[in-house]
C-alpha cells in the first residue's frame, strides 16, 4: 500500500483495469493509445486472460459486446478514428444495455486529422455518438492518478447501471509520466449479472437473450422509456467535478482533463495579478455538472469554456448558465496546446473588457 | 409405440416468421437436432445475425445474443473467448456473412476461433425485400439488379468456403444443401459435426447451407428447390473444403 510508481498513462489505465478485475482487452493499434493494448498483451496472459487484436475497431467492440453480454468486465480502446467505427458497437451496447468500458485518447481530427493532443470528440463522447437516444458515461481525468482511480469508477458504473462508460482522456495523458498509486480496492458489492449469457446450467429455467431489437414501436418506445429513467438516474447521482477558487471569482473558467491543468497555471499567474478566476472541473462530462455553474452564475461576471477544440463543452456551459452571464470561449485545434499565456492574456482581455465596459 | 418425429428440444415451440417453403425453417430444425444429440443445450450460446433469421433467438431454447449486421463471428469471438466452457455459433446470412461481415467472418476463421458458424446463402437479402446480394448469381434479377446481375457491371458472386478454405485457421468447411431428402440428412450431419469440432476444441467450423428464397426469386417453393439444384449447385459445388482430420488421414 502507498506505494508510487512511475508510469505510461496509457499503461496505467491497463494495470487498473487488471486490478479492477478485467481480464479480457479488445483492440486494434492507433496512436497515441498503443501502450495500453502492449500492456495487455504482455500482461493479462500471464493471469488467465487474453487480449484479442481484432482486425478493426468495428471488430473489437462486437467482440467486447459479446464478452460483456457473456457477464465479465472487459474494455477496449482507441483514439478518435477508430472511435469512430466504434460507435455502431456503442449504439447497440447502450441498447443492450451491457457494462463495458471504452477509453478514448483524443487526437486532433477530422478525418485523418493528426496524432497530438486534442479534446474534437467532447460532442461525440456526451452526445451517444452513434445512432439512437442513448448516453454513455463519460469521465475525464486530469492525472494519470485520477485516470487509474476513474478506471475502478467507471467499472463499477458500468456494471451499476449497465451501461458503457468511456474515459475520455487525450494523447497528452496517454504519453505523459506521472507518479501513481494503486489504492487498494474496496469490494464492491454490485448485483450479479443474473442476465448473462452464460448458459441455462447457470441459470435453469430462464433463457437469457442480449438483444436490443423491438420490432414493435409500443415496446420500443417502452425501452426507451426504461433507458431515459436509467439516464435520468445517473444524471441525479453520478455527477463529479472539482471547483477551484469559485466562490469569489469574477470569471468562472471550465475546462476537464489535460486543459484544465494548462488553466491551473493560468490562474496562479491571474491571481498574483488580482484577476479573481476559479475553475469548474467536469469530471463526468456526460452527466455534466450543470448544478455548480448555476450556482456561479448567480454571482461570477463572466464564464470562459477552454479547450482543445473549436467550441464543443462551451455549449454546455452556456446551457447550464442559461443566458445569466456572458460565456467565452479559447480553445487551440489540431493538437496544438493551449499555453498558460495563451489563457491568461484571455483572462485579461475579459476581466479588462468587463471593467471597461 | 416410439415417437420416431419430434420437435428438437432446442428448437422453441413457437409460430417462426419464415415465408412458406423457406428453408431457414428446415436449417433451423438441423442446428436444434444436432445440439440436442450432443447434448449441449444447457452450454450453448447463440448468435443471430441480420437478416431473416433476426428473430432466430427466439427461435432456438438456448442463451442467445442478437449481433448488428454483419458482426456476429466478433460478438462469437467475445463470448468464446471470456468462457471457453461455452458451445458458441451464428446462424449468418449471405448479405450478412459475405458482405457486411466479410472481415469479420476472414478474421474469426484466420485465428481459428474455436466457434461454428451456419452461413445461410440464398443468394439475395431476403429480409430487406430482395436485393442483390455478394452471391446473387450471374444473371439473375434482383430489385437492384433488375436487368440481371452482369459481371462487368456488379462484378461476380463470391464462394465463401472455398475462399475460406485457404486458411490455415479453419478445421472443418463444408458446403451443403437442403433441396432433397438425401441432401438434408448430408446437411445434418456436417452442421452436427461443425458443433462436435467445438465441442471437442478442433476450432473454427462452417457449414454452407444453400437455402432457398421463395418469395423473393419470385417461385413457388418446388421451383425454388429446383432452381438451387439446377443453377445454384453448378457455381456453388457441394462438398468439404477443409477438413483437418481428413488432413491427418492423408499423411
Ligand atoms: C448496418 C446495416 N446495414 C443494413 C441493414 C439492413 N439489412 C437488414 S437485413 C439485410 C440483408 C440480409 O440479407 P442476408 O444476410 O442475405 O439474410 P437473408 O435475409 O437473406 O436471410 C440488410 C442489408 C442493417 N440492418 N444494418
Ligand atoms: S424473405 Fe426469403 S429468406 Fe426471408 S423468410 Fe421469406 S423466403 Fe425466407
Ligand atoms: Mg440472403
Amino acid at each position: 500500500m502507498g506505494e508510487r510508481i512511475l508510469m505510461k498513462g496509457n499503461e496505467a489505465i491497463g494495470e487498473a483495469a487488471i486490478r479492477a478485475g478485467c481480464r479480457h482487452f479488445f483492440g486494434y493499434p492507433i496512436t497515441p493509445q498503443n501502450e495500453l493494448p502492449e500492456y495487455m498483451a504482455r500482461r493479462l496472459p500471464e493471469i488467465g486472460g487474453a487480449m484479442v487484436q481484432a482486425e478493426s475497431e468495428i471488430a473489437a467492440i462486437n467482440m467486447v459486446y459479446g464478452a460483456a453480454g457473456a457477464g465479465v468486465r472487459v474494455m477496449t480502446s482507441s483514439s478518435s478514428p477508430g472511435i469512430s467505427l466504434k460507435q455502431e458497437g456503442l449504439s447497440y451496447i447502450a441498447g443492450a444495455e451491457l457494462p463495458c468500458v471504452v477509453v478514448n485518447m483524443v487526437r486532433g481530427g477530422p478525418g485523418l486529422g493528426g496524432i497530438q493532443p486534442a479534446q474534437g470528440d467532447y460532442w461525440q463522447a456526451t452526445r451517444g455518438g452513434g445512432h439512437g437516444d442513448y448516453r454513455l458515461i463519460v469521465l475525464a481525468p486530469a492525472t494519470i492518478q485520477e485516470m487509474v482511480d476513474t478506471v475502478q469508477d467507471a467499472f463499477d458504473l458500468a456494471d451499476k447501471y449497465r451501461n458503457p462508460v468511456m474515459i475520455l482522456g487525450d494523447g497528452m495523458l496517454g504519453q505523459m509520466m506521472e507518479p501513481v498509486e494503486f489504492r487498494e480496492q474496496t469490494v464492491s458489492s454490485l448485483a450479479e449479472k443474473e442476465w448473462a449469457t452464460t448458459g441455462l446450467r447457470n441459470h435453469p429455467g430462464r433463457r437469457n437473450v442480449i438483444n436490443s431489437l423491438y420490432l414493435q414501436p409500443d415496446k420500443l418506445e417502452e425501452h426507451n422509456q426504461h433507458l431515459q429513467r436509467k439516464y435520468a438516474e445517473i444524471a441525479a447521482n453520478e455527477v463529479r467535478y472539482e471547483e477551484v477558487d469559485v466562490e469569489d471569482a469574477d470569471l468562472v473558467v471550465a475546462a476537464y482533463g489535460t486543459t484544465a491543468r494548462i488553466v491551473r497555471s493560468a490562474m496562479e499567474e491571474a491571481r498574483r495579478e488580482g484577476l479573481r478566476v476559479g475553475l469548474i472541473r467536469p469530471i463526468t462530462l456526460w452527466p455534466f455538472p450543470v448544478e455548480p455553474f448555476a450556482r456561479a452564475a448567480e454571482r461570477a461576471h463572466a464564464f470562459l469554456s477552454v479547450e482543445m477544440s473549436a467550441g464543443q463543452m462551451v455549449e454546455d456551459v452556456r446551457l447550464a448558465v442559461n443566458g445569466k452571464k456572458p460565456v467565452y470561449f479559447y480553445g487551440r485545434t489540431g493538437g496544438m496546446v493551449p499555453t498558460p499565456e495563451g489563457v491568461l492574456a484571455k483572462f485579461r482581455e475579459i476581466l479588462e473588457g468587463k471593467h471597461n465596459g | 409405440m416410439a415417437k420416431v418425429f419430434e420437435r428438437p428440444k432446442a428448437l422453441a415451440d413457437v409460430v417462426t416468421h419464415y415465408c412458406p417453403g423457406c428453408t431457414h425453417g428446415i436449417i433451423h430444425r438441423l442446428v436444434a437436432e444436432a445440439i440436442d444429440e450432443l447434448g449441449i443445450v444447457d452450454r450453448t450460446v447463440g448468435v443471430a445475425p441480420v437478416g431473416c433469421a433476426v428473430l432466430a433467438y427466439d427461435y432456438f431454447e438456448c442463451d442467445m445474443q442478437e449481433a448488428a449486421h454483419g458482426r456476429a463471428p466478433a460478438v462469437c469471438t467475445g463470448i468464446k473467448r471470456v468462457r471457453p466452457d461455452l458451445i458458441v455459433f451464428s446462424y449468418q446470412g449471405d448479405g450478412d456473412l459475405a458482405s457486411i461481415g466479410t472481415a469479420e467472418i476472414v478474421h474469426a476463421a484466420a485465428r481459428g476461433e474455436n466457434i461454428t458458424v451456419i452461413f445461410v446463402n440464398n443468394g439475395i437479402y431476403g429480409m430487406t425485400g430482395g436485393q442483390m446480394a455478394p452471391t446473387t448469381l450471374v444473371g439473375h434479377k434482383t430489385t437492384t439488379s433488375p436487368y440481371g446481375r452482369d459481371a462487368k457491371v456488379q462484378g461476380h458472386p463470391v464462394r465463401i468456403s472455398e475462399m475460406l478454405a485457404t486458411l490455415e485457421g479453419p478445421a472443418y468447411i463444408e458446403r451443403v444443401s437442403v433441396h432433397t431428402p438425401q441432401l438434408v440428412n448430408r446437411a445434418k450431419q456436417a452442421i452436427k459435426r461443425a458443433f462436435a469440432n467445438q465441442v471437442e476444441g478442433k476450432g473454427f467450423s462452417l457449414v454452407e447451407v444453400l437455402s432457398t428464397c421463395p418469395t423473393n426469386w419470385g417461385m413457388t417453393p418446388v421451383e425454388a428447390l429446383q432452381r438451387v439444384a439446377n443453377e445454384m449447385v453448378p457455381y456453388y459445388p457441394l462438398g468439404v473444403f477443409k477438413d483437418i482430420d481428413a488432413e491427418g488421414e492423408d499423411k
